[in-house]
C-alpha cells in the first residue's frame, strides 16, 4: 500500500500508514462526543474518507471519573477508502485514568496516549480502580506516551475570561481538541466559525473556547521538536467528485423518510416515543414541518404505532420509529397493519438486547423479531441498511414498498448506524423515480370491494371522508374480496395465502456480488451495519490472492429471487452477524445451504481482523 | 363536532345502518345503544362519509360493522391512538370512539386518559357493563367489590374505578353519563356532539348474560324519579318530581340530599347546574349512589381549543415562509465540493 502520510518531524518514528485511527476518551462530562463530532468535521474538510464510532454509557451523567461513565468516540480517516471505524487506534487521548484503563487495551503496539496528567490524581486513580499511577509505573511501555497537564494548560489558556474554575475546565475537550487538528495539519477556521455561532449568546464562552482552541494548537506547534508529539499530513481520499457532507444514520433515516413521502406525494405522520438510539429520528423530524411532516410525540410505543396507523387509514403515510424494546410493544399493531393491509414504515434502530441490554451499544439481534416476532401467519417485508449513507436510499424503498403494495415495512438500522456519521455524496433527487398515490375515490365497475386487488395484490386504498366508499375495517379475518368479517375455514386458509402471495411477491432487485466472483470458493453473507468490516476484510484476502466474495443483504424479507443459486455457487458461506446467528438461520431453511456462523455479541462492531481470521478458518 | 362546508342531504335512521347482521347477544343493551345512536346520526348534520367509528376490542366495539360510515374495529384498549392518528390527518373527519370498561379502562386505561388530555375533537362512548362479556364474564375494573366472577370465583376484592370521575380527574372538558334504554340517551349524545374536543359519554349498559340488572337499582323504570337526577344547564337539581334537591353542604363542602317543601327549591339552597363550573362537577362525579340519585346527562361542559387545532396551528406556522426544498435541506449544515484533482471548502 502506498502511503500518502508525511511525516514532517523526522524520521525516528511513523507508525501512522494512510489510514489513521483516533480514539478520544473521557468521562461523560467532557465533550467527547462534541469533540470527535468536529475533528469528524474538520476531517471531511480536508478531504479524507471517514467513518466513525461513538461509544458512550447509557447513564447521562455517570458519577465522575468511574469506568462506567466513559464515553469514546473513535474515528478513522484515511487517504483511500475507508469503510469501518478502525480496529485498533493509533492515537489514545484519554482525558482521565478510567478513560486510560477502558480504552487502552485495544490501542496498537507503539501507538500514541495523550493523557491529561492532570486528572491522574489518587482520587481519580481509585475511582478507576488503578493501584499504582499508570503514566509513572511503567505498565504502558508497549505504547508511547505523552503526558501533559491538560487541565492547567487549559485554565491558563482561558484565565482572562474571568471563568469560573468548573467553566474554565469545561474548555479542555476545545484544548484537546486543538491538539489533534495541528497533530494532523487541519484548518481551525471552520471550528472557531462553529463556536462563535454555538454561543452567540455568549462571547465570553466562545472566546474562551476559542483560546483553549489556539492554546492546544499552539502548544503542538512548540512541542514539536521534543517527545513523541508530530505532525502528519494524511492526504485527501480519492473519492468522486461532487458536493459531499457528513451524515449521521438518524439524519439519513429522517431525510430518506421525508424524501419517500415527496415520492409518494403523501404527507408523512410519525408517531414516536422516546426510547434510545431511536429518538434521534423523531427530533430530526420535529424539525422538518415545512415538508408536510406532522410529529407526534405519543403516550408509549403502542400509541405511537397505533397512531401512525391511524393517519395511514387517514391517507397520510404512518411511519413510527423505536429501538427493540419498543418493537415489542409495537407487534399487535404490526399484525393489525397487516391485516388491515395499510401501509406502514416501522424502523427499528436496532440494540443490545435482550430486554433493556444494552441501550447505547449496538447489536442486529432483531431480525427474528423483525422476519418472524408476531402472532399469526403475519409477513411483512423488511430492509436492512448497511451505512449511514444507505440508510438514506433504503427509507425511500421502505415508503415504495408500503405504498404500492399497501403493508407495512420493516427499516432495520443499529445503534452503529444510527449515531455514526459518514461523508456522503449529497444525491440528486431528481434522479428518483417518483411512485405517486392513487387513492380510490370513485366506485369501480363491478362495483366497489375493499379487498379487491390488483395484479400486486394490493387491495385500493380509500380514505375515510370519501363518498359512496364506506366500508368498515378491522383486525378480524376478512371475506376474501368483501372484506367482511369471515370466520369460514375456506376463507381464513384463503386470506393467509393471499397475505404470503403478496409480500413474496414484492419486486425487489436480484442480490449481487459486492466484491469477488459469482461462485467460488467462500461467500462471505452479511447484513446491516457489518458491511465496513467484512468489505475490508474480504478486500484485503482477495488482495493476498483468496478466493472470497463478499455478499450483502439488503432485502432480509422477502430475499431476493436469485439468492439461493447464488448462495449454492460457493463451496462455503460464512455469514457474520452481531447476534447469534440469525440471519444465518434464516438463509439455512430458506435454501438449505450449510451457512456457517460468524457471531459477535459483544456490543461492539466487528473488527476488521476477527473476520479475515474467519475466512482463513473457512478457507483451509 | 365539525364545522359544515356543504350541507349534504338531509337523512334518515335508516341511511346509518350498514348492512351486517348485528352479532350481539339477545337483549343486549348494546341493541339500544345501537339505535339511540343511528336515531342521533341525522341531527349531527355531519354526512356519514365524514363519520368515522373507531373501536378497540370487546362487545361493544363490534360496534363500528353496524354503521353506516367509515369503521375501524382496532385493537384491545387503543382506540384513541388510532383516533388521534386519524384526527391529525385529516382533522374534518366526524370522529366517534366506542369502548368498554376492560377496553378503555383497563388495557387502555392509558390511552383514554392521554386522548382527554390532549382534548382531541372526538366522542368517546364508554359503554360501562362492569364486566367482561366477549371473554365470558370475569370481573372488570368498574366491577363491585365482591363481584363473582370465573376468575373471582370468591368475590372480586378490588376498588372499582369511576369512570366520570377518571375523565374529569384526566382533565376532561365534556362528562357525560346515560344508559342503553334510556330515551334521553339521543340528548346526551347531541349533547357531546356539540361539544368541541374531547366528549366522554358513560354509558351504563346492561350484560344481559353476565351481569343482568346490575344497573336495575337505579335504570328501572319503577321509581326512577327517586333514583335518576337528570341534569340540565341553568335548572335546578331537582329529583323525586321536584320534591327533592340538591344542595351544597357549606360545612362540610360536599353535596347534600334536601327536602324541597311547595317546590320552593331555591328555599331549600338547591344547586343551580352551571355546566361549566369544574368544582361541582367534580362532586357529582362522586356522588355516590344510594345516598344520592344517580347523576345522569351533561355533569361538565367548557370546552377549550382542542389538540388538533393547536398542532395544525404550530404545523402551518413553522411551514410559513418556508419552501419545502428537499434538495436544499440535503445540502444543509457545512459541505464540501470534491472536484477532479481534490476537495475545496
Amino acid at each position: 500500500m502506498a502511503t500518502a502520510v508525511e511525516d514532517r518531524a523526522n524520521e525516528r518514528q511513523s507508525p501512522l500508514s494512510d489510514a489513521v485511527v483516533v480514539r478520544f476518551a473521557g468521562d461523560s462530562g467532557d465533550g467527547m462526543q462534541l469533540t470527535g463530532g468536529q475533528f469528524t468535521l474538520s476531517t471531511a474538510l480536508a478531504g479524507n474518507d471517514l467513518a466513525t464510532f461513538p461509544d458512550f454509557p447509557a447513564e447521562i451523567r455517570a458519577p465522575q471519573g468511574t469506568l462506567f461513565g466513559v464515553s469514546a468516540f473513535q474515528i478513522n480517516f484515511g487517504s483511500s477508502e475507508i469503510t469501518t471505524a478502525g480496529d485498533a487506534p493509533d492515537v489514545l487521548v484519554a482525558m482521565n485514568p478510567a478513560a486510560l484503563k477502558t480504552n487502552v487495551p485495544s490501542l496498537k503496539p507503539g501507538g500514541l496516549i495523550i493523557a491529561d496528567e492532570g486528572e491522574f490524581n489518587d482520587r481519580n486513580l481509585a475511582k478507576a480502580k488503578y493501584e499504582s499511577n499508570p503514566l509513572e509505573d511503567g505498565s504502558l511501555a508497549k505504547w508511547q506516551l505523552l503526558k501533559l497537564n491538560i487541565s492547567q494548560l487549559t485554565m491558563d489558556a482561558v484565565k482572562p475570561f474571568g471563568l469560573g474554575n468548573k467553566e474554565a475546565l469545561r474548555c479542555k475537550n476545545m484544548w484537546t481538541l486543538g491538539l489533534a487538528l495541528w497533530m494532523f495539519d487541519r484548518d481551525r477556521a471552520p471550528l472557531i466559525d462553529w463556536l462563535k455561532a454555538k454561543f452567540a449568546k455568549a462571547p465570553e464562552l466562545a472566546d474562551a473556547n476559542i483560546a483553549a482552541l489556539n492554546a492546544g494548537h499552539a502548544y503542538g506547534e512548540t512541542a514539536e521538536l521534543s517527545g513523541p508529539l508530530k505532525q502528519h499530513h494524511v492526504a485527501p481520499a480519492p473519492v468522486a467528485p461532487g458536493l459531499y457532507r457528513t451524515l449521521t444514520g438518524a439524519e439519513a433515516v429522517a431525510l430518506g423518510l421525508v424524501a419517500g413521502a415527496q415520492l409518494a406525494k403523501l404527507p408523512m405522520f410519525f408517531g414516536g416515543y422516546p426510547i434510545t438510539p431511536a429518538s434521534a429520528i423523531l427530533h430530526h423530524l420535529s424539525r422538518l414541518k415545512e415538508y408536510d411532516v406532522t410529529t407526534f410525540q405519543a403516550e408509549d410505543e403502542i400509541a405511537a404505532i397505533c397512531a401512525a396507523i391511524g393517519a395511514s387509514y387517514g391517507g397520510s403515510l404512518g411511519v413510527t420509529s423505536s429501538s427493540g424494546p419498543g418493537i415489542a410493544l409495537k407487534g399487535e399493531a404490526m399484525g393489525l397493519a397487516i391485516m388491515t393491509e395499510l401501509p406502514l414504515v416501522i424502523v427499528n434502530s436496532q440494540r443490545g438486547g435482550p430486554s433493556t441490554g444494552l441501550p447505547t451499544k449496538t447489536e442486529q439481534s432483531d431480525l427474528y423479531q423483525a422476519v418472524y416476532g408476531r402472532n399469526g401467519d403475519a409477513p411483512m417485508p423488511v430492509i436492512a441498511a448497511r451505512s449511514p449513507g444507505d440508510a438514506f436510499e433504503c427509507a425511500i424503498e421502505a415508503c415504495r414498498i408500503a405504498v404500492q403494495y399497501m403493508t407495512p415495512v420493516m427499516l432495520l438500522t443499529d445503534g452503529y448506524i444510527a449515531n455514526a456519521a459518514e461523508p456522503w455524496a449529497v444525491p440528486d433527487l431528481t434522479a428518483y423515480e417518483a411512485f405517486p398515490v392513487e387513492f380510490l375515490t370513485e366506485v369501480p365497475e363491478g362495483g366497489f370491494k375493499p379487498y379487491s386487488r390488483d395484479e400486486k395484490l394490493k387491495r385500493p386504498w380509500v380514505k375515510p371522508g370519501t363518498p359512496g366508499l364506506l366500508h368498515r375495517i378491522g383486525g378480524i379475518e376478512k371475506e376474501v374480496d368483501t372484506g367482511h368479517l369471515n370466520y369460514n375455514p375456506e376463507n381464513h386458509q384463503a386470506m393467509t395465502d393471499i397475505r404470503k402471495a403478496k409480500v413474496d411477491g414484492i419486486r425487489i432487485p436480484d442480490q449481487i456480488v459486492e466484491l469477488g466472483a459469482e461462485g467460488g470458493k467462500l461467500a462471505v453473507v452479511g447484513w446491516g451495519s457489518t458491511f465496513g468490516p467484512i468489505h475490508q476484510a474480504v478486500r484485503r484476502k482477495r488482495a493476498e490472492g483468496h478466493d472470497v466474495s463478499h455478499i450483502h443483504i439488503r432485502h432480509v424479507w422477502p430475499l431476493p429471487a436469485n439468492l439461493g443459486e447464488l448462495l449454492k455457487s460457493y463451496d462455503k458461506v460464512i455469514v457474520p452477524e452481531m447476534n447469534t446467528g440469525q440471519l444465518k438461520t434464516v438463509l439455512r431453511d430458506q435454501y438449505l445451504v450449510d451457512a456457517r456462523p460468524l457471531n459477535k455479541v459483544s456490543g461492539q462492531p466487528f473488527r476488521i481482523a476477527e473476520i479475515e481470521a474467519a475466512i482463513e478458518e473457512a478457507l483451509q | 363536532m365539525n364545522e359544515m362546508t356543504t350541507i349534504a342531504k338531509t337523512t334518515t335512521l335508516k341511511d346509518w345502518e350498514s348492512d351486517q347482521e348485528v352479532r350481539w347477544c339477545p337483549g343486549c343493551g348494546d341493541y339500544a345503544i345501537l339505535k339511540a345512536v343511528q336515531r342521533t346520526m341525522p341531527e349531527t348534520g355531519t354526512p356519514p362519509e365524514k363519520t368515522v367509528f373507531i373501536s378497540g376490542i370487546g362487545c361493544s366495539s363490534r360496534f363500528p360493522y353496524y354503521m353506516e360510515t367509515y369503521g375501524f374495529h382496532t385493537i384491545h384498549g387503543r382506540a384513541p391512538a388510532f383516533a388521534t392518528g386519524l384526527k391529525l390527518a385529516n382533522p374534518d373527519l366526524d370522529i366517534w370512539i366506542v369502548t368498554g370498561d376492560g377496553d378503555g379502562l383497563s388495557i387502555g386505561g392509558n390511552h383514554t386518559m392521554h386522548l382527554i388530555r390532549r382534548n382531541l375533537d372526538c366522542q368517546i362512548m364508554l359503554f360501562n357493563n362492569e364486566i367482561y362479556g366477549l371473554t365470558k364474564g370475569q370481573y372488570s375494573p368498574t366491577s363491585r367489590v365482591g363481584t363473582n366472577s370465573p376468575s373471582t370465583p370468591y368475590g372480586s376484592v378490588d376498588r372499582p374505578a369511576q369512570p366520570c370521575a377518571f375523565a374529569l380527574g384526566a382533565g376532561a372538558r365534556f362528562v357525560a353519563r346515560g344508559f342503553d334504554v334510556s330515551k334521553e340517551l339521543p340528548n346526551v349524545l347531541k349533547a357531546a356532539h356539540a361539544h368541541k374536543g374531547a366528549a366522554f359519554i358513560e354509558i351504563f349498559q346492561n350484560c344481559i348474560v353476565y351481569n343482568k340488572d346490575v344497573f336495575q337499582d337505579f335504570a328501572a323504570p319503577k321509581g326512577a324519579e327517586d333514583r335518576q337526577l337528570w341534569l340540565a344547564n341553568g335548572e335546578p337539581m331537582l329529583f323525586a318530581k321536584g320534591t327533592k334537591g340538591i344542595a351544597l353542604d357549606n360545612e362540610a363542602l360536599t353535596l347534600k340530599v334536601v327536602d324541597v317543601v311547595d317546590g320552593d327549591w331555591k328555599a331549600a339552597g338547591v344547586i343551580v347546574h352551571d355546566v361549566t363550573n369544574r368544582s361541582v362537577a367534580h362532586m357529582l362525579v362522586e356522588m355516590r349512589f344510594g345516598e344520592f340519585p344517580m347523576a345522569l346527562g351533561v355533569l361538565y361542559d367548557d370546552p377549550r381549543p382542542t389538540f388538533e387545532a393547536d398542532v395544525v396551528r404550530q404545523n402551518a406556522a413553522a411551514r410559513e415562509g418556508k419552501t419545502a426544498d428537499l434538495q436544499g435541506l440535503l445540502k444543509k449544515g457545512q459541505t464540501w465540493t470534491v472536484k477532479e484533482g481534490g476537495p475545496e471548502l
